[in-house]
């Protein structure tokens, strides 16, 4: 080899390191608590696929931080007087990944394949929408069998993530091994249990918002492994930071800390009229339950749990949320009035079953439980489990009381309908309250904030004095950023929008 | 030869029948439905229907196990259920990963086992030996996790010198390749430098104290060639026997070792299918675990065959 090839090779590979340097300054990397699912939105499970989605795909509208529905692929719209149809005006010059123009026809095709696709997790989200009408090329109409008012809601998540029709044709099953979708970062590789990577999609609508040239998605279950990596310099985001990490977030100047409370809710569902194992007083007398619940104090379950870091509250919505009934607020714990309906209740000591996740910070909880009733009059047994065979002790009715929560939805019909109504989907307890149900459904039918307010309030009035269940408290998120990181805003469904951030060199 | 080996593939085939049928019968004592660990959020009875009906999961145990075997014998392990991945992509995909971790942990094992083990052996009693034996009692009790934890917080965090997890594929970035993966190799390596040494000091001791030692010594060789050419050797056959049993160890290592770094390999693949309740992934890595053990296991038996002249009479 001679000294001038020598030389262009060294310049060659100089000019390759300078080139990746220059990138990795605008890579985003993001450490997430677990390994998403598959990456095609009508079928997804996964809470944290959600989080990959926010940067690969738009959806028709999008949630801003104080649970309002605003303008992403459609720039307004409007409901029929009859609430059975909404209009969506779409935005113009948008493109897929693939150079596949975005319009009314494409939405068609999402939305129907959401409802007809085999497997569709989206189905029960949209199931309202009858038919889809191509007004003109930027105008669609959803024809609804009934009103729907969480409908628009839905569609701020997945149901509403917009994919490419000719790529989604083209792949088949096989789409979401390389996902297309008008997003502003367009899908690059996938190595399972390891990274997604993403690279900015320039011809986005909206591409000067996003400064981050490359995201990389790293799933790191262990959180004290996920807050290394970020103190080393190997991450610039992570996500679910656990609040005994919390003090070294915050006294360590190199990183901040965001939060928001979460749509969800964590607390007691009790097992009402789901099989045998409901047949004990805890199910069959009000009282009993009544008297559970004020043995309990939120405060302390959250400090011994979670350092005191979460939220607490006592209903589905946490108590920032605009639906949260402000009539029946949280009770301070009431150990007298606990120990006297126990006596009216005339039981003698009740033995309850107590079915936790088996993970430290839920067995600690299930622990001031069953201290803290002990004093009311109540024996409570943990019974730590697995989460899968939980869930599936859960569904078949096996167990008394399951210290279990729920993820949450941006409207408060996701976090009600499918748990309290009488055939709700999601009521391993069998609660059954026809007056409730009445309530929730009256809900649906109207897209007047008020007057969903008020339908919910007389809901939660009437299923809170039944304590079918205790909810105890809201999780927080928080996100640990490097202090390199600027622009990020904490949204209450966990989710990290990658608009406006950046990463200072 | 030839027959010898025909044999020993003849028994192999009936064990990995067997090994299948256990496995297939031991998921199911797995409790919890994998319908509902799938579906999880969206467990509507039409979802859990749909998965059920996909996945077979509605058959009789025996028309599931002869769908897997049908679809292996035709070289389709099937799909896993949670990323809609084919097994045997992913197999071949995590299985490299696992073998560098692997090999790099071997050699570290065998670079600092076997020179502390000749050391403590020949200094028996001296502070060395003390010092190794202590260091090697401490390998084998201290659990990898906590090493694993300790050691990011110190080199990666404290000091910033390793990434603190992670992997990079060689082909990509061969130096931040070793950064990534010294760490783990070096956790995974240490519980077995540990067993190493206390073996090869044992068997050291032995030969040491043997009569050709004695007559190497007589013929005024000097201390370092009666130590390495004659004692080592010979105290080398236990020692290499025992390296092959590790391997073993190894792969059970490197499940505990690749969810702590948060290594993509062959150990968190099945990890994360068994809480996942991904039964193809499940089966497709110990059916795959299974046959490279019987493989390995006939190399071996090859290897003493050619060696030990015995064993062909």
């Amino acid at each position: 080899m001679s000294i001038r090839t020598w030389k262009a090779g060294l310049m060659a590979a100089g000019i390759m390191v300078l080139a990746a340097t220059g990138a990795s300054a605008q890579t985003l990397r993001i450490g997430l608590a677990e390994d998403p699912d598959m990456l095609d939105p009508a079928m997804a499970k996964a809470f944290v696929g959600r989080i990959v989605f926010t940067g690969l795909c738009d959806k028709l509208v999008d949630l801003a931080p104080d649970l309002k529905i605003i303008p992403q692929l459609a720039t307004e719209w409007s409901w029929s007087d009859d609430n059975k149809s909404l209009t969506m005006k779409l935005r113009q010059g948008v493109t897929f990944h693939d150079g596949e123009p975005f319009n009314a026809e494409a939405v068609k095709f999402n939305l129907e394949r959401s409802l007809n696709k085999p497997g569709s997790a989206r189905r029960s989200e949209i199931v309202a929408i009858q038919t889809i009408d191509v007004v003109d090329p930027y105008t669609v109409r959803l024809n609804l069998s009934a009103p729907s008012a969480p409908l628009l809601a839905a569609l701020s998540d997945r149901a509403g993530m917009m994919i490419s029709p000719k790529a989604a044709q083209a792949a088949g099953d096989n789409f979401a091994r390389a996902p297309v979708c008008s997003g502003p970062y367009k899908f690059v590789e996938r190595i399972a249990q390891d990274r997604i990577v993403l690279e900015k999609f320039d011809k986005h609508w909206n591409a000067a918002a996003f400064p981050v040239q490359r995201v990389v998605y790293l799933p790191i279950p262990d959180t004290t492994v996920r807050l290394a990596n970020l103190q080393s310099g190997g991450l610039e985001i992570i996500e679910r930071t656990a609040p005994a990490d919390l003090p070294t977030v915050r006294s360590d100047s190199s990183l901040k800390l965001e939060q928001a409370t979460s749509l969800g809710y964590q607390g007691i569902t009790f097992n009402m009229a789901n099989g045998p194992r409901a047949d004990n007083v805890l199910a069959k007398d009000v009282k009993v339950r009544q008297a559970f619940e004020l043995a309990l104090d939120r405060t302390i379950i959250n400090q011994v749990g979670f350092e005191g870091e979460h939220t607490i509250g006592n209903q589905p919505v946490a108590p920032n949320n605009p639906f949260y009934a402000k009539t029946v607020p949280v009770q301070e714990r009431d150990l007298e009035q606990a120990k006297k309906l126990m006596e009216e209740a005339g039981h003698g000591r009740v033995k309850v079953e107590l079915m936790t996740p088996n993970n430290p910070e839920q067995l600690r909880v299930a622990e001031v439980i069953q201290a803290l009733t002990g004093e009311a009059g109540f024996d409570v047994s943990v019974n730590a489990t697995e989460f899968a065979s939980g869930l599936d002790r859960q569904t078949r009715g096996d167990f008394e009381a399951f210290l279990i929560g729920w993820s949450g939805r941006a409207d408060p019909d996701g976090n009600t309908h499918n748990f309290i109504s009488c055939k709700g989907g999601l009521n391993d307890g069998k609660y059954c309250n026809p007056e409730v149900d009445a309530h929730l459904n009256a809900a649906r039918t109207t897209n007047d904030l008020e007057a969903r307010k008020a339908e919910y309030q007389k809901a939660a009035e009437l299923y809170l004095a039944d304590h079918e269940r205790i909810y105890l408290y809201h999780q927080n998120w928080f996100w640990s950023l490097s202090s390199k990181v600027t622009g990020f805003k904490p949204h209450p469904d966990g989710m990290i929008r990658l608009e406006g951030v950046s990463v200072a060199k | 030869m030839l027959a010898f080996m025909a044999r020993r593939l003849a028994v192999s085939i009936p064990t990995l029948v067997l090994i299948s049928l256990l496995v297939f019968s031991l998921q199911l004592l797995l409790p919890g439905d994998p319908a509902l660990a799938i579906a999880g959020d969206e467990r509507t009875p039409e979802m859990l229907a749909f998965i059920r009906e996909k996945y077979h999961l509605n058959d009789p145990i025996v028309v599931q196990y002869w769908y897997w075997l049908t679809g292996v014998l035709s070289g389709d392990m099937g799909i896993s259920i949670r990323s809609q991945m084919p097994v045997t992509e992913l197999i071949l995909t995590k299985l490299p990963v696992t073998l560098q971790l692997g090999i790099m942990a071997m050699i570290i094992a065998l670079a600092i086992g076997i020179p502390a083990g000749i050391i403590s052996a020949v200094r028996k009693g001296s502070a060395w030996d003390v010092g190794a034996n202590v260091v090697a009692l401490s390998g084998i009790s201290i659990p990898n996790f906590w090493l694993g934890i300790m050691l990011i917080m110190l080199v990666s965090v404290q000091w910033g010198l390793l990434p603190a997890s992670g992997y990079t594929s060689p082909l990509e970035d061969p130096v931040r390749n070793i950064q990534t993966m010294i760490m783990p190799a070096f956790v995974l390596g240490t519980g077995i430098a540990a067993i190493m040494m206390r073996h090869t000091r044992s068997s050291m001791l032995s030969s040491l104290q043997a009569d050709y030692v004695r007559t190497a010594r007589a013929k005024g060789l000097s201390e370092r060639i009666v130590v390495l050419r004659h004692a080592f050797r010979n105290a080398l056959i236990p020692v290499v026997t025992l390296g092959t049993l590790q391997l073993g160890e190894l792969l059970s290592g490197a499940v505990l070792t690749e969810q702590i770094f948060t290594i993509p390999g062959f150990g968190k693949l099945i990890v994360d299918a068994v809480f996942n309740r991904d039964y193809a992934v499940v089966q497709g890595v110990v059916l795959f675990t299974g046959t490279a053990f019987i493989l390995m296991n006939l190399l071996a038996d090859m290897l003493y065959f050619l060696l030990n002249p015995r064993l062909r009479a």
